[in-house]
């Protein structure tokens, strides 16, 4: 079939440890190859490129109902904000992309793989449709367990085998990826208009620790072996001094091991660490605490984060966190939408703006690129934006550009009305370091494939992996010496294969091949416990039949699924 | 003199106009259930009507007959009520105050007994005679 | 034999039952008996397999109904759409979202408006939405917390049979175990509704004055005085309801038309939304819209995911979709005469809007896409019969708090006859080929670099 040659390029492959030696990488029949495979290939000439795989993110909220009200609820949004059409249809939205301007944009910046970064499982359905109408990129959707009432009960009575065989039902339901975990404990006490303060503070009725739910999950994540860790959003998320209450959950983690056979190294992944690393005590004093956590997460390495960077935009900022949403709409008095999902989350989301004119957004700004700066381990610290809440994931070429070039963080914080204030409360001044090209590819593509535990597919270019090859016009023995070069050259690939098809050319959409739906089966032993526990809180508690709640065969696109066997 | 008020009309749902739409509007239980007005008694006493008698209702874009009955669901003096669908459409202001959503509720009506020899029509005729395809007459 | 079907989903209104339990006749044609259903659900099994056509249906000179192949009508709406300048399709309350997906393509490969039946119905709920928010939760919630519950303006016990039983009053949930005795319930009303009778406070507001009521609420509940008597209800009924909602654990208002169809319209929801928000600074407080038929719910949503609009979009534009109800509404744009072919589908807009802008659409190509004969059939130029969703169609719907139902297919539809999706995606490869042929006549525009040429 289709044999595809890419010539000449600098290669950054950290998978293979590959620091941009100029090589050939080859494609046959949509994965990659040895060279010498291919009889006669198509050839791309990549000579003074720079070649890397497929991006891969490791959490952005892509598709799904919180995603879609962010959607619907601000026309202002699209109006004067969205391109005019180029492709087979139309691309709408800034801060929330309509899901065929996902699709492009993230093809466009040289990406094959996005993970939805939670999932409400009673609403799967509706994710799936999503997934469906998202072209290109592949997308694998994290369901929430950090406050469903399965989970709560059985985590209090230290049943993880149970919690286990729950978690293999769920994941099987909704067809999700992960365990994601959301204010453990504080979304459901948010039923009640409350919320917990930090990780020893109980949740109402249910009596457990948000402590207890996370070191629960580990347990049951690693019992289970799942590809991807358990994958957490701090509690008191956004507040100032709170990075004590993340110190807290970190080292929940300690004592921990990774237990699968997917090549993952950590048991937790702390997601948007920014909006989790703030020290003072009010909005007046609040300061920087990214060393302080980042020093932790350093010398722990059963630990990964990503970044949330501030990219100082209007945004739309949406989570499962009810209770900050609340929060958020009381401080900003703008419209607010809250959807609270019965047994399982809750959602808010509220318009955002971060402006370079306040001086809390100027210092979550320093703070992101702190949180990369100061790490040792780029294989660990992974660029997001928490797209769309800290700015939309199409910035990712400008966060790219700040952490790589000094003189381009610098032509930023010209515009901040309170300089001095935030290089007072932050140390982004004293920070001279830039990545480099063989990190960014760390960042965005190897680390997050290998936290994912989907490495021996994504992320790389070894031999019997996805033909997903990025190709960006910047010569690494040459760089643009305008650092707003480097932001235009990953905005807009030169070149995107996807499975082997030439999916972006020029920056521009040239063709739409099949995307998937990853998802991770587990089996695990008859539990007539777990099984008689759905069969009552479905009869009783939940507003839908446990088999209509059960995602359709016909409603799950194009999947590819990781088997993980735990009867063995 | 022939009595005539004005009430505030609103239109809404009634179960048994939903049986009816999901059995077809073309049959008795459709006709049956929307081709009727509900008011307050005082206001059934004011036009001197009998139960089940015939009304003409008139709004500022047309006027339709119905049957005036006694609902199970009480109105206060001045208000009127017929079931959404195609008899009330024929008096629904098509204004929307620039929402898309028509004046369906709160509009101006007068009701009059109707006159010798009207009739409830089908909603057929209806339709069909508002945008010039009955047939039926011939 | 028959067969039992179990977990079936009742395509009537925004209640969405899913416990429906449909006994079939062994060939899979017949629908013998409905049970769990409401009257209106349950008729609307049985009625499906009556009144059924299995080809298209072309009006001739006469006056009559002619049939025609479905190649044939594919090929006249193909037509009808290149060839109008604004066409207008609408409806959508009665279909999939695979429907709702496929009709948008064919919308905007056409150039056309597309409206659903929110265009006439809660389309106000998302005017507000845009300038306020919506605080609001899914219908477990309710059941498993709720001890008050406020009917602001809706009627369930007329329009959404099963509401009350299953999520808001009568459910005996999680945290609520002692269902309606342990439930306040306000309703507020300018009638004495059947819903007003299993109330324990009914207000009983002037029609049209809501606005004032709400103002009042949310006077009271900041602590402020308010006149003796506001829209028609005295102020010790207002306190009283004030202190019921303040003093809740968990409640839910749910609204419906009073407020959408009544002058102020979208206003009297935004202001809706601001009591809720103001209780949130005491308790716990959703609010929800009583949304209709079982998938109006759903255009919103898909719509939403394409474009980043509920409703009212604007395609004609060609390169970006443009939303001003008021403006690219179906009814405004009807009355302005700035359409000029409509296709009618799953609704009935000749029933259902007033007759007015039914005049104005009539005077051009309309076609209408329905299992039935309605009275949009009546003044059709074509009718396409499709198969119901919901019976014999499956696929996802929305229920009123946005959460995905998949529904299943009991009997058979009609021998022949396409659904919903298979018809629109026939429609756009029918358009695809006609853009085709009129490529090769006028040697044409080049295709701009990087655009993807077909499907």
């Amino acid at each position: 079939m289709s044999e595809l040659l890419i010539k000449n390029g600098f290669v950054f492959d950290p998978l293979q440890g590959i620091k941009g030696d100029r090589m050939d990488i080859a494609i046959k029949d949509g994965k990659i190859v040895e060279t010498n495979t291919l009889s006669s290939p198509s050839v791309i000439d990549a000579a003074g490129m720079t070649v890397m795989a497929g991006g891969v993110d490791v959490h952005s909220h892509v598709v799904g109902p919180k995603v879609n009200v962010g959607r619907l609820f601000r026309p202002e949004d699209k109006l004067f904000k969205s391109p005019f059409k180029t492709c087979n249809r139309m691309e709408m939205g800034f801060s929330v992309p309509s899901t065929f301007k996902t699709g492009y944009d993230y093809a466009r910046m040289g990406y094959s793989f996005v993970n939805e970064a939670a999932m409400p499982p009673l609403h799967s359905p509706h994710v799936h449709e999503e997934i469906r109408d998202t072209p290109i990129i592949d997308n694998a959707a994290m369901p929430v367990f950090g406050n469903n009432w399965f989970t709560l009960e059985y985590l209090k009575n230290n049943e993880i085998e149970n919690n286990a065989a729950y978690t293999a039902w769920l994941l099987r339901a909704t067809r999700g990826f992960a365990i994601k975990v959301v204010n453990p404990g504080g979304t459901e006490a948010w039923g009640w208009g409350l919320n917990c303060d930090n990780i020893h503070d109980p949740v109402p009725y249910f009596d457990i620790t948000p402590a207890k739910i996370i070191t629960g999950l580990i347990e049951t994540n690693e019992f289970l072996g799942l590809p991807h860790s358990v994958h957490l959003h701090c509690n008191n998320l956004g507040n100032p001094g709170n990075y004590t209450d993340t110190l807290d959950s970190l080292r929940l983690a300690e004592g921990y091991t990774p237990k699968n056979n997917f090549g993952r190294d950590q048991v937790m992944h702390i997601t948007h660490v920014q909006f989790s690393s703030y020290g003072g005590d009010s909005w007046k004093n609040i300061d920087s605490q990214a060393k302080t956590i980042m020093d932790y997460v350093n010398s722990h390495d059963n630990i990964t984060v990503d970044m949330g960077q501030v990219t100082l935009d209007e945004t739309t900022t949406m989570t499962a966190d009810g209770p900050f949403e609340h929060h958020l709409q009381s401080l900003n008095n703008l419209k607010w939408v809250n959807t609270d999902v019965a047994l399982e989350t809750a959602a808010g989301v509220v318009p955002y703006v971060y402006s370079p004119n306040v001086k809390v957004s100027t210092i979550q700004w320093a703070i992101g690129l702190e949180i990369a700066l100061y790490s040792n381990d780029l294989m660990r610290t992974f660029i997001t934006t928490d797209h769309p809440n800290a700015g939309p994931f199409t910035r990712y070429p400008r966060v790219i550009k700040w952490l790589m070039s000094r003189a381009a963080r610098d032509e930023t914080m010209k515009t901040f009305k309170w300089l001095n204030r935030t290089i007072e409360s932050t140390t982004i001044d004293s920070i001279d370091r830039e990545l480099t090209l063989y990190e960014i590819a760390q960042m965005t593509r190897a680390g997050p494939a290998k936290a994912l535990g989907i490495s021996n597919t994504y992320g790389g270019l070894a031999p019997g992996m996805d033909g997903n090859v990025a190709i960006y016009a910047l010569n690494p023995e040459n760089m643009p010496s305008n650092p707003d070069m480097i932001e235009s050259a990953f905005s807009r690939c030169a070149y995107l294969v996807k499975d082997g098809i030439v999916a972006v050319k020029g920056g521009e959409i040239v063709a739409e091949p099949p995307k998937r739906t990853v998802w991770v089966d587990v089996k695990v032993p008859e539990n007539a416990q777990v099984q008689r526990d759905i069969y009552e809180h479905f009869l009783r508690h939940y507003s839908v039949g446990v088999e209509n709640y059960q995602l359709f065969d016909e409603h799950l696109h194009n999947p590819r699924v990781i088997e993980v066997d735990t009867t063995q | 003199m022939a009595k005539k008020i004005t009430l505030n009309m609103i239109t809404q749902r009634s179960v048994e106009e939903g049986v009816g739409i999901v059995k077809g509007k073309m049959t008795p239980d459709y006709f049956e259930a929307c081709s009727i007005i509900e008011m307050h008694d005082d206001d059934v006493k004011a036009l001197g009507l009998v139960p089940n008698q015939l009304v003409r209702v008139t709004s500022e874009c047309g006027d339709v007959i119905v049957k005036a009955v006694k609902g199970r669901q009480a109105l206060y003096p001045g208000l009127a009520f017929i079931p959404q669908g195609v008899y009330a459409n024929q008096i629904v202001p098509a204004r929307t105050q620039a929402t898309g959503e028509p004046q369906y509720s709160g509009f101006p009506v007068t009701v009059e007994p109707a006159p010798v020899g009207e009739r409830r029509k089908s909603t057929l005729e209806l339709v069909q005679r508002a945008v010039g395809m009955w047939k039926g007459d011939q | 034999m028959a067969k039992k079907i179990e977990n079936v989903g009742c395509p009537f209104c925004g209640v969405c039952c899913d416990d429906l339990v449909v006994t079939v006749s062994d060939d899979g044609k017949k629908i013998l008996e409905v049970e769990n259903a409401c009257i209106i659900g349950s008729t609307v099994f049985h009625r499906a397999m009556e009144d059924r056509h299995a080809l298209p249906r072309l009006r001739q000179p006469d006056g009559t109904y002619k049939e025609i192949s479905y190649d044939e009508a594919i090929d006249y709406t193909a037509k009808v759409l290149q060839k109008a300048k604004k066409p207008l399709i609408y409806g959508f309350g009665s279909t999939n979202c695979e429907g709702m997906a496929a009709a948008a393509k064919v919308a905007e490969k056409a150039g056309a408006v597309i409206d659903n039946c929110a265009s006439i119905c809660h389309g106000s709920s998302f005017l507000a939405i845009f300038d306020n928010g919506y605080p609001s939760c899914t219908l477990g919630e309710t059941k498993n917390r709720a001890d008050v519950i406020v009917y602001w303006g809706a009627n369930p016990a007329h329009a959404h049979p099963r509401h009350m039983s299953r999520y808001s009053i009568f459910p005996r949930g999680f945290f609520t175990g002692k269902g309606h005795k342990g439930r306040k319930i306000i309703v507020i009303d300018p009638r004495h509704t059947d819903t007003a009778q299993v109330a324990d406070i009914h207000l009983q507001v002037k029609q049209g004055h809501d606005y004032d009521l709400f103002d009042a609420f949310r006077t009271v509940l900041r602590g402020h005085d308010i006149p003796d008597e506001v829209a028609g209800v005295k102020k010790e009924k207002i306190v009283e309801a004030v202190e019921i909602l303040k003093k809740a654990r968990f409640g839910t208002i749910f609204y419906g038309m009073g407020l959408c169809h009544s002058d102020g319209r979208n206003h009297n929801v935004d202001i809706a939304i601001s009591l809720t928000r103001d209780l949130n600074d005491f308790t716990k407080w959703t609010i929800m819209a009583m949304r209709g038929h079982y998938n109006i719910t759903g255009p919103g949503a898909v719509w939403s995911w394409q474009y980043g609009f509920p409703y009212c979009l604007d395609l004609t534009k060609r390169d970006i979709a443009h939303m001003n109800p008021g403006e690219t509404s179906s009814v405004d744009l009807a009355m302005r005469d700035e359409v000029d072919a409509f296709i009618n589908i799953g609704t009935d807009a000749a029933a259902h809007f007033p007759i007015e802008p039914v005049k104005h659409l009539r005077k051009h190509p309309w076609i209408t896409i329905d299992p039935h004969p309605t009275m949009a059939t009546e003044i059709s130029d074509l009718h396409i019969p499709v198969g119901i969703v919901g019976v014999e169609v499956p696929g996802i719907v929305y229920r009123m708090d946005n959460v995905p139902i998949q529904y299943r297919k009991v009997i058979d539809a009609p021998d022949g006859v396409l659904n919903d999706e298979e018809l629109f995606e026939r429609i756009y490869q029918r358009l695809c080929e006609l853009e085709a042929e009129d490529a090769a006549k006028t040697p044409a525009k080049t295709t701009p670099e990087g655009v993807r040429a077909g499907e």
